[in-house]
């Protein structure tokens, strides 16, 4: 390693807002009063909110303060597993904060508001393709949100069918949002373990199916980043007893132009603009859910819709066995101008591609620090692999200390203890925009650490070092919390 | 492609290392029959330039503010983003960051949530606040779902004056639990009817939205009053939550919960998302609530730092048993809300609340004068609700025509309310451009 990218520098301490500024300070402009004051009912009047008064220049740079101590993908390497943290192209922040769409009040009507109907429905169509299943809705705001909407869509599916069911198989594989989901549904999940092999068996599966089973929750790729090598079979066993297959699309960026979801016998699927559709994160969020589905399950899914009419475009609320609205307008409107914009600019060759690499910088980081961490499931990975920290128990080294570490070496810490069938699992997910060097770079991290492991266990223990705060406590924040200030 | 860093070397290179002989053999595992066989079928790529012009040429199409003069609100509000909120919102710092489940390198976005959520709680009146839900409507949805799990009991009651879009909202997430939903209706001052409370059993919560739907701020004492029970909890909800610089907050009138929405706290209104969901409670509630929450606590050396904490309630952890699903949440949009209650301050909010209080006055008295009815006398705060004559659909469809947005209809929404408007005044609406609607539509 020429030199470690981590590093420490001039950054600031910065109180709590309100311990900063006097009342009397003011940060914003009042346009000028141009209307006389009313009065007020006295009953009614409150005192308004206790903020701290603060000029413009101290909340600038308080926030801007805050800002440098977060390590953020446009300043370095964040390969967390299953969350796609790829680069956010800046365009697309361009695109949505023109006036046109930032400004747009939502029940404009709708001959003037032609252009965001237009962007919507055309990203519903590509989204469609991308996926191979046959209708899409937007609403949802989250990956989260389109679980729950997937779930009301079995409901309603089954319900319709005359026969609602109580269960729902979800594997040990399963984001931890997936019985959640499942369960404001209602359901109760029934957890299937995967094989020896990281993957679903269409014989486990085949077991626990019956006739009071709604379906199937399957990530594919899972979280292994494993493709469910079965899943054509697993969807037929559960087909056959009149389930759904429920299609987690968080790993979608494994497989974009390469497999079609459709053809995997998935009846619904979401997916999050968030990852695979490059907007950005937002360290929480805005992100968007879309859900698409299979022709059968079309005539449910959220109201409006958008619909082209000649060359016209409308939201109709004409779909009598809709399960409703999901958000209180169309969804994130916002997230889907990035997506849209994302689309456009990669093209159909570009978006296979950056599926190429994203598997290429997995298979290649699997390569490389095979050996040095042990490799659960030694087996074709997709866009993320899997490793634990079984190597450094010798040395009392846990995954924690090791990915701590590697946030002294400039580094996003991977995914860890997670999927929870690896102990002490290290899920890296690198994304197809990490250059190789950057890569390289991130490989020789990762063997530095562990040769320091063997060598020098102190320094992973008392890791990090160089960031703004050391090891947080957990344990006290949660057992007397302190949740304002 | 610019975002593919890769160069064919090192294509070759990395191929080479994993004993792979091309970016095709990469997916030789995967069955054939689940391979895609035909490529996209998706636009060809567009250069920076090319995709300017065409989304320049999709966002022309939309009307919005200078060229329209919008008096629409009905949640979703027209205010002014100070350009340093709207600049720091932008730090990709906090735009390119992943949830913060590594405190050590999130402090910044720790810190700026923890301050959300005590303005948030400061603001709403109430104890704790928790990090955003997705939007209003998904926040009274996940409010309601708590009362039931609070109190045990098997029913709600929503007052129809809650914004029909956030009913609608509730109706599907209460759908598949087998829980009740009942209707309040409302009273011909504009207010929610609460007479019907006393007949309701088994009652886990009460939602009632100040400022309404209508703009009517409601009675809230004359609401806590009426619960039929001490278990029921009281649910305030809001679409307009610069109403609380003015008026007393959800807390001080008596709320276990309020939530609702904060688009109007320095989030562009982007055709209705993304916003943010407000989510605030008792602290006695506080491990029944959904959510993210991050609290204070100290590092190693005792420095004070942030973190995610009672995760315990979450889904990461409980699985089935969480709180709610949600994981992605709000958080940018609730750092542009904390960056732009700061920008305010506790004087600069009170003195914009009381600027929308009169704008909508002075145009309400105006249409008053010009002879138009105000069917509801209840107090209201920036939008309020206008009875025109019979024929007013014919002047609406000219003034369209003449880039003026003369309210919403709400026939749509109350099939009962035929002729009448919602209509919206904040500080971005200038009394020249009030004076010129209401010339407008002056028989």
């Amino acid at each position: 390693m020429k030199e470690i990218l981590g590093t420490t520098g001039l950054i600031f301490n910065e109180p709590l807002l309100w311990e900063k500024g006097k009342k009397g300070r003011s940060g914003f402009s009042l346009p000028r009063r141009d209307v006389e004051k009313h009065p007020v009912d006295k009953q009614l009047e409150g005192p308004g909110p206790d903020f701290p008064d603060l000029s413009e220049v101290e909340v600038v740079r308080h926030f801007i303060r805050l800002s440098q101590w977060n390590f953020s993908v446009d300043s370095g390497m964040y390969p967390l597993g299953s969350c796609t943290m790829k680069y956010n192209p800046k365009t697309n922040e361009r695109q949505a904060a023109r006036s046109g769409f930032a400004q747009a009040h939502p029940l404009l009507p709708q001959h003037l508001s032609q252009g965001t109907l237009k962007l919507m429905y055309d990203l519903e169509q590509y989204l469609t393709e991308i996926t191979g299943m046959d209708a899409t809705s937007l609403q949802p705001a989250a990956g989260a949100h389109g679980e729950l909407t997937g779930m009301l869509l079995f409901y309603a599916y089954h319900k319709s069918q005359g026969a609602p069911r109580s269960k729902i198989i979800v594997p040990d594989t399963a984001h931890g949002t997936n019985p959640a989901s499942a369960a404001l549904c209602g359901y109760r999940s029934v957890p299937v373990k995967s094989n020896e092999r990281g993957v679903l068996s269409p014989q486990a599966v085949g077991d626990i199916m019956d006739t009071d089973t709604a379906g199937i929750m399957v990530t594919n790729p899972n979280t292994l980043g494993l493709f469910e090598e079965n899943i054509k079979a697993v969807s037929e066993i559960v087909h056959a007893k009149g389930g759904l297959v429920y299609g987690d699309g968080a790993n979608m960026n494994a497989i974009m132009g390469i497999v079609n979801m459709g053809e995997l016998g998935i009846d619904v699927l979401h997916l999050n603009l968030h990852k695979t559709f490059s907007s950005p994160h937002g360290g929480g969020g805005p992100g968007a859910g879309p859900v698409c589905v299979r022709k059968h399950l079309e005539p449910f899914l959220p109201v409006p819709r958008v619909i082209k009419q000649k060359e016209r475009y409308a939201l109709s609320e004409d779909f009598p066995e809709t399960i409703g609205k999901i958000h209180a307008f169309y969804g994130n409107v916002g997230v889907m101008i990035r997506s849209y914009s994302y689309i456009l600019s990669m093209g159909p060759a570009d978006l296979k591609k950056a599926s190429q690499l994203a598997v290429l910088n997995a298979a290649y980081i699997k390569d490389q620090l095979k050996g040095t961490f042990h490799l659960p499931y030694d087996r074709p990975c997709m866009h993320e692999c899997v490793f634990s920290d079984k190597l450094q128990e010798p040395y009392k080294v846990t995954t924690l200390d090791i990915v701590k570490r590697l946030m002294d070496y400039g580094f996003h810490p991977p995914t860890i203890y997670f999927p929870l069938v690896v102990p002490g699992a290290i899920m890296i997910e690198p994304t197809e925009t990490e250059s190789k060097e950057d890569i390289d770079l991130f490989i020789e991290s990762m063997q530095a650490i562990a040769k320091e492991a063997k060598e020098n266990p102190e320094l992973l223990h008392a890791a990090p070092r160089k960031t703004k705060r050391r090891r947080l406590d957990e344990t006290a924040a949660a057992r007397k919390p302190c949740l304002t200030g | 492609m610019r975002y593919l860093p890769h160069t064919a070397d090192d294509i070759a290179t990395m191929l080479k290392a994993v004993q792979i002989d091309s970016l095709e053999g990469l997916f030789a595992h995967i069955p054939q029959d689940c391979r895609r066989r035909e490529t996209l079928k998706i636009p060809e790529a567009l250069t920076e330039w090319e995709l300017n012009d065409h989304m320049d040429a999709l966002a022309a199409t939309m009307a919005v503010s200078p060229e329209y003069k919008v008096f629409m609100g009905a949640g979703s509000y027209a205010h002014y983003v100070p350009a340093a909120a709207s600049f720091l919102a932008g730090r990709s710092e906090f735009v390119t960051a992943y949830t913060p489940y590594q405190p050590e390198v999130s402090q910044g976005t720790l810190q700026a949530i923890y301050e959300y959520q005590t303005l948030t709680a400061r603001l709403l009146g109430l104890e704790v606040a928790n990090a955003s839900q997705y939007d209003g409507a998904s926040a009274l949805a996940e409010a309601m779902l708590m009362a039931i799990r609070v109190s045990r009991k098997k029913t709600i009651a929503v007052s129809s004056a809650v914004h029909p879009m956030y009913r609608r909202v509730l109706a599907t997430y209460f759908e598949p639990t087998g829980f009740n939903i009942r209707e309040l209706p409302y009273l011909p001052d504009g207010t929610t009817d609460l007479g019907p409370l006393k007949d309701m059993d088994d009652l886990g919560g009460v939602a009632i939205q100040s400022p309404n739907f209508f703009g009517c701020m409601e009675n809230l004492e004359a609401a806590k009053q009426s619960l039929p029970d001490k278990k029921t909890l009281l649910v305030i909800c809001f679409s307009e939550p610069l109403a609380y610089g003015l008026y007393k907050s959800p807390g001080q009138c008596g709320a276990d919960i309020a939530c609702g929405e904060g688009q109007s706290l320095g989030i562009p209104r982007t055709f209705g998302g993304p916003g943010l969901g407000m989510f605030a409670a008792k602290m006695k509630y506080v491990r029944n609530m959904p959510g993210r929450l991050v609290g204070q606590t100290v590092d190693e050396e005792g420095k004070r730092g942030h973190v995610l904490t009672l995760a315990t309630r979450e889904q990461h952890i409980r699985r089935e048993k969480a709180t709610s699903n949600i994981c992605t949440n709000h958080s940018l949009c609730a750092l542009a809300a904390v960056m732009y209650m700061a920008s305010l301050g506790g004087s600069g909010f009170k003195e914009l609340a009381r600027l929308n209080y009169d704008k909508a006055e002075y145009l309400k008295e105006a249409l008053r004068k010009a002879g138009f009815k105000l069917p509801f006398s209840r107090l209201t705060f920036n939008e309020f609700v206008v009875e025109f004559p019979d024929d007013f659909k014919k002047t609406y469809q000219g003034l369209l025509q003449k880039k003026i947005i003369a309210g919403l209809p709400l026939v749509d929404f109350y099939p009962e309310l035929k002729n009448h408007y919602l209509l919206c005044a904040t500080e971005t609406t200038a009394r020249a451009d009030m004076d010129a609607l209401v010339k407008e539509i002056i028989p």
